[in-house]
């Protein structure tokens, strides 16, 4: 077996992430020495912002925290706040959130899959040689993401940043006009995820295995988006208020961002994670494709997590259809519940494109935010990262590859967590 | 995309981020039913976000994020330096946007406060226009994505920019939206310059004034009208500091 004997790699602010980090990797006489990942985006402190804030912009502000997926910090803001405050949220508003979600999830996870990652597989620098190369894979990608957009703006106003999601429920609901010509257009889109599934039969993801603890929120009766218990593949589960006790926060020199852990050195949130927990929950549709696809639980390959992203798109666009039937059903003329400003403490956990989102807030009698926590999924699967890269190009350098072929597979293995990296260092 | 039967020569776009969420430059991604027309009038050099092809030889620069770390700095620089039109684009390269609530703090405070004793380097939040001159200010959280293609593609085509003067309230009343302020909400729309299709107020919801200072804007008319109404002088202060937009006009 050829033996490289010497490696030094360094990405400097990788390309096709949502934020600043570096991929250094040296190695000597054959031996790693060191892989790391780091984090080197400049912190925002909203946390520190947040002190003195009244609840009822902290969603509006939180928000901000990310440009991509806005409308899940809103919604585990509004959790917390709502949880803290003990408001009762009407159901349909419940329903419209998580139609907001859902669009969310649809919109994060294309761009994720086809304009962040797909260029690798397809060995181009960026989706734009792929308008002409792959037309009918671009045309899919584009109708999809706008799908997800127009559903975001249906149900919560915006799509970055939302606008009408409030503190007991929704400012403004949609009108049925337009929840029923979303339905048709929802069916009628499956057929490009369809086409999508056909064309990653034929992609070959690489083939790494690192045994790993996933973390995900707990599905009672269906596949968990908001609240509920958290659940590991260890066999760990502890209640949404004990949160803290499921991230297990600390700080290294080298990065900006936290790390967090469990029952092990790292853990994993995410797609991946979410399905390995709560495979059972899917629609049929979604677990043939993923049986199509060769993705069972429990999987430990994080490139996988691309196509777990796939599921979840088929997943969500389907319980989409599902939700808006309830909702055409129903009285949408009061979508928001009048309730009294108290003192009190919340948790607000949701699953968010990239993992589960905490935010807990304590809030005085007079409304207003006196502490503040948010965790990230990204600050979550920062060390999971950084410890999946030693052992990746250990066996890479045992296979005798190239610096340019583990430079690439290090790269694609940090897109595959999709990590939001503004987002980790909020 | 043709513009009256021609060919415009490409433009060399790059698009750089700084501190921010990134959302605006997502939204250059985001309009889907143009976004194909929209890319073929450009040749994007460097994008990181989206590609990776890093190329040093832009003509236009959009910038995205607010500066707070000094090693931003020296990049911005070295970015002014090679384009020939620099546009800040979104709140917080415009205005300092949300984070800079953070300058109403201690920087050791802050600190302390999200990483205890471990220490991080930040400095007080900064605006593009206070480090480099900016050419082009495209304000909004997140910009609109229509107005960042319309003002792009008037720079391709070296035609007149125009961003509306005029206030919210305007493009408001167009939609024959009930007005929010007679809801029981604080709204900045009297006060903030249009361009926005009144987005917030359209979903009832009071304008941040995410977008900036109208043209003869009258805060303390507005001020007045509110108090009459029974809010605070804190909350609508609190409001009118969110983005950073009216700073300099309000305490």
């Amino acid at each position: 077996m050829i033996q490289k004997t010497n490696m030094k790699i360094n990405v400097h602010h990788l390309t096709r992430v949502e934020g600043h980090g570096n991929i250094n990797v040296t190695v000597r006489d054959g031996k790693l020495v060191d892989a790391r990942w780091e984090v080197v985006e400049t912190p925002r402190f909203f946390e520190a912002i947040l002190r003195g804030k009244p609840h009822d912009l902290a969603p509006t502000l939180t928000s901000r925290i990310c440009g991509i997926c806005s409308i899940g910090h809103t919604l585990a803001s509004l959790r917390a706040v709502e949880r803290a405050m003990d408001v009762e949220v009407p159901k349909n508003a419940q329903l419209l959130r998580l139609l907001a979600k859902h669009g969310e999830t649809i919109q994060s996870h294309v761009l994720h899959v086809f304009f962040l990652a797909a260029p690798d597989l397809l060995n181009v620098d960026s989706v734009i040689p792929l308008i002409q190369s792959h037309p009918a894979v671009v045309g899919v990608a584009v109708r999809l993401k706008g799908l997800g957009n127009d559903l975001c703006d249906l149900a919560a106003g915006r799509t970055t940043h939302p606008v009408s999601l409030v503190v007991g429920g929704l400012s403004k609901a949609p009108k049925k006009k337009e929840l029923q010509a979303m339905r048709q257009r929802l069916q009628e889109r499956l057929a490009d995820v369809a086409t999508a599934v056909e064309v990653f039969k034929g992609l070959a993801l690489p083939d790494f295995v690192r045994e790993t603890e996933f973390v995900a929120l707990k599905g009672e009766s269906s596949y968990p988006w908001i609240g509920g218990d958290l659940v590991s593949t260890d066999g760990v589960v502890k209640s949404e208020d004990d949160y803290l006790a499921m991230t297990n926060e600390y700080k290294e020199d080298f990065t900006t961002s936290k790390f967090t852990k469990l029952s092990r050195e790292s853990f994993a949130a995410g797609a991946l994670a979410r399905f390995n927990n709560n495979y059972e929950f899917l629609c049929k549709e979604a677990k043939e494709t993923a049986e199509m696809l060769g993705l069972a639980p429990v999987n430990h390959n994080p490139y996988m997590n691309n196509v777990a992203q796939l599921i979840e798109i088929q997943h969500v666009m389907v319980e989409s259809v599902e939700i808006i039937d309830e909702l055409l059903a129903a009285d949408l003329d009061d979508v928001c519940a009048e309730y009294e400003v108290k003192a009190g403490q919340g948790v607000g956990a949701v699953e968010v494109p990239r993992g589960i989102l905490y935010h807990d807030y304590t809030i005085d009698d007079q409304g207003s935010i006196t502490k503040a926590n948010c965790i990230i999924p990204t600050t979550q699967n920062n060390a999971n990262i950084h410890h999946d890269l030693p052992e990746l190009v250990t066996q890479q350098i045992e296979l005798g590859k190239s610096d340019e072929e583990v430079t690439k597979l290090c790269e694609m293995l940090v897109r595959a967590y999709d990590p939001c990296i503004s987002c980790s260092v909020h | 995309m043709k513009y009256l039967g021609i060919d415009p020569q490409k433009v060399r776009v790059g698009v750089f981020d700084f501190t921010g969420c990134e959302g605006c430059e997502l939204q250059l991604a985001n309009k889907e039913d143009s976004l194909l027309d929209f890319l073929s009038l450009l040749e994007v050099v460097n994008f990181r976000e989206v590609s990776s092809d890093r190329g040093d030889d832009y003509d236009v620069a959009l910038i995205e994020g607010n500066i707070s770390r000094a090693d931003e700095i020296d990049r911005l620089k070295d970015i002014r330096a090679k384009a020939k039109v620099l546009v800040a684009i979104g709140s917080c390269a415009c205005f300092g946007g949300v984070n800079q609530q953070k300058n109403r703090f201690e920087l050791d405070d802050v600190v302390k406060e999200v990483y205890g004793d471990h220490k991080v380097e930040t400095d007080k939040v900064k605006r593009i226009a206070d480090v480099v001159k900016v050419d082009l200010e495209i304000p909004g959280c997140p910009v609109s994505k229509e107005e960042v293609e319309r003002i792009v593609v008037n720079v391709v085509l070296g035609a007149e920019i125009k961003i509306p003067k005029y206030p919210v309230c305007v493009e408001c009343k167009q939609k024959v939206n009930t007005c929010v302020v007679d809801l029981g909400q604080i709204c900045l729309g009297p006060v903030t310059r249009a361009g926005c299709d009144a987005v917030c107020p359209s979903g009832k919801v009071g304008c941040l004034g995410c977008r900036g200072p109208a043209e003869d804007a009258n805060f303390e008319s507005l001020k007045q009208i509110l108090m009459d109404k029974g809010h605070s002088d804190s909350a609508i202060v609190e409001r009118l500091r969110f983005y950073g937009a009216f700073n300099g006009t309000v305490g």
